[in-house]
């Protein structure tokens, strides 16, 4: 465990503790990618043509994967976390308020610190702010849908929201996306680059929904849900889920060896 | 039973979805919230190195650009050093460069430009030379993990026939996939590539 993580922040209390190797400094630990959905999905039909069908030809990190953009306090504005407020122009948005928080950890469970993790999401009625949705659900005049945060020095991030509603789309004629927050996350290097989406506890859409189960691993999609947090819930005020992140680990030089003849 | 190991797994992988500019371009998806917003301009005046544009896009099987993707590159300097703490290299760093932009294709043509400059050859950990190659990242709808590929420039011929990474790429005729072509438009140098999704130009793409 990270030995400098507040005790009452860390999402993972009552977990087994995960084995913590010295710091990195080597390639990323090798992708599981029976975990992730393939990249041709049939029930999820825009997977169709969109998909390599060569295999992918697979990498030793070398310094181009290893390291990755460095951002900073200066790249991100006050209200970027707070998406009541930060799209707000005469009031509040229409919604379930609520708090998103997490930690974004790697494999070996260590913090990811100082890594800009970036969300966006419909509004309550499901409609996005995007010139290319035209669902009938009105746009929200105070809401944007989107914000971003740099996690501390634990992994830690925060923000606020109103909780985004569920939509049908274009796959079969009567396809419903569960409620979901898209996220986006660095890391420290681009091999670790992913973005994902963040679904609702309890949410009846979720077994149903074709881009969701595109995900062969029962348990990978299971840890895509957050679960609602009473306990970081503001009273009177918001309700708070949980969604924790989970980037690649990263290998350590034990031993320095310089191929020969090289 | 043996000891457990205890590794946490990965956060599975989903879909960027079509409406990826809210997040991560807002002002392509119609509105201006964030005071500063990131660009597919890599480069400040200030920046060293060679001015160049690279201007393309993604196609699908059937060979149609696609309007709704998103890329993001990750490249060196133009000394071959990323601006990164890990790199500890020879390479001068440069601070006027991040060496990180992302980009949406045009919701018409499906084009994607950077503003950026050339990198330099890096070298790797065993001391080889690497050409210069920029590190690019496609997300869109209907793409349901990000694919990682490179590209290579056209006048680096000799840095690519030694590159240890194209000259993994089998069969050969596959490494075409991975340069862009320079070329010129009124005065400025422009590199163009295609990314093919399928077909039998498919572009080669790395499990990194």
């Amino acid at each position: 465990m990270n030995a400098q993580a507040p005790a009452l922040r860390d999402p993972r209390l009552n977990r087994p503790e995960p084995f913590t190797p010295p710091l990195g400094d080597g390639g990323f630990f090798q992708r599981d990618r029976s975990i992730h959905p393939p990249a041709h999905a049939p029930g999820y039909k825009s997977s169709v043509l969109r998909s390599p069908r060569q295999a992918l030809l697979s990498l030793e990190n070398s310094i181009s994967e290893i390291t990755g953009p460095v951002f900073g306090h200066n790249d991100l504005g006050p209200l970027d976390n707070d998406l009541i407020r930060n799209y707000a122009k005469d009031g509040d948005p229409v919604g379930e308020r609520i708090i998103v928080h997490g930690r974004v950890l790697d494999e070996t469970g260590r913090g990811v610190p100082n890594t800009l993790v970036e969300f966006w999401q419909a509004n309550a009625g499901g409609r996005y702010r995007h010139r290319k949705d035209t669902y009938l659900a009105p746009v929200d005049p105070n809401f944007g849908g989107c914000g971003r945060a740099l996690t501390d020095d634990t992994g830690y991030y925060y923000f606020r929201t109103v909780k985004p509603g569920p939509y049908p789309w274009r796959n079969y004629v009567n396809s419903w996306r569960p409620a979901h927050i898209h996220f986006s996350v660095f890391g420290s290097g681009f091999a670790q680059r992913l973005i994902t989406q963040m679904y609702f506890e309890g949410d009846p859409l979720i077994p149903v929904c074709p881009i969701l189960t595109t995900i062969p691993d029962k348990d990978a999609l299971d840890r895509l849900v957050a679960p609602l947090d009473l306990n970081a819930s503001t009273p009177f005020d918001s309700l708070a889920y949980r969604f924790d992140i989970v980037l690649r680990g990263q290998r350590s030089t034990y031993f320095e060896n310089r191929t020969a003849g090289n | 039973m043996p000891q457990p190991l205890n590794y946490l797994k990965e956060t599975a992988s989903q879909t960027a979805g079509p409406y990826v500019h809210i997040g991560l371009i807002p002002a392509m998806a119609g509105f201006d919230i964030f005071e500063k917003n990131f660009s597919n301009v890599l480069v400040t005046p200030s920046t060293q190195g060679e001015r160049i544009t690279l201007e393309g896009r993604v196609l699908d099987g059937t060979g149609t650009p696609l309007r709704d993707v998103l890329l993001e590159i990750w490249q060196a300097n133009a000394s071959g050093r990323y601006n990164h703490p890990a790199d500890r290299s020879a390479g001068a760093p440069d601070d006027e460069f991040r060496g990180w932009g992302r980009a949406g294709s045009d919701f018409d043509s499906g084009l994607i430009t950077f503003e950026t400059i050339k990198p330099g050859a890096i070298t790797d950990k065993a001391g080889r030379k690497c050409a210069p190659h920029v590190n690019i990242w496609i997300v869109a709808r209907g793409i349901n993990i990000g694919l990682n590929t490179r590209l290579y420039f056209s006048d680096e011929e000799a840095a690519n026939a030694a590159d240890p990474v194209l000259n993994l790429v089998e069969p050969p005729v596959r490494r075409a996939t991975l340069i862009a072509t320079r070329g010129e438009r009124a005065g400025k140098v422009v590199y163009s590539f295609t990314i093919n999704l399928q077909g039998a130009e498919e572009t080669v793409f790395f499990d990194v």
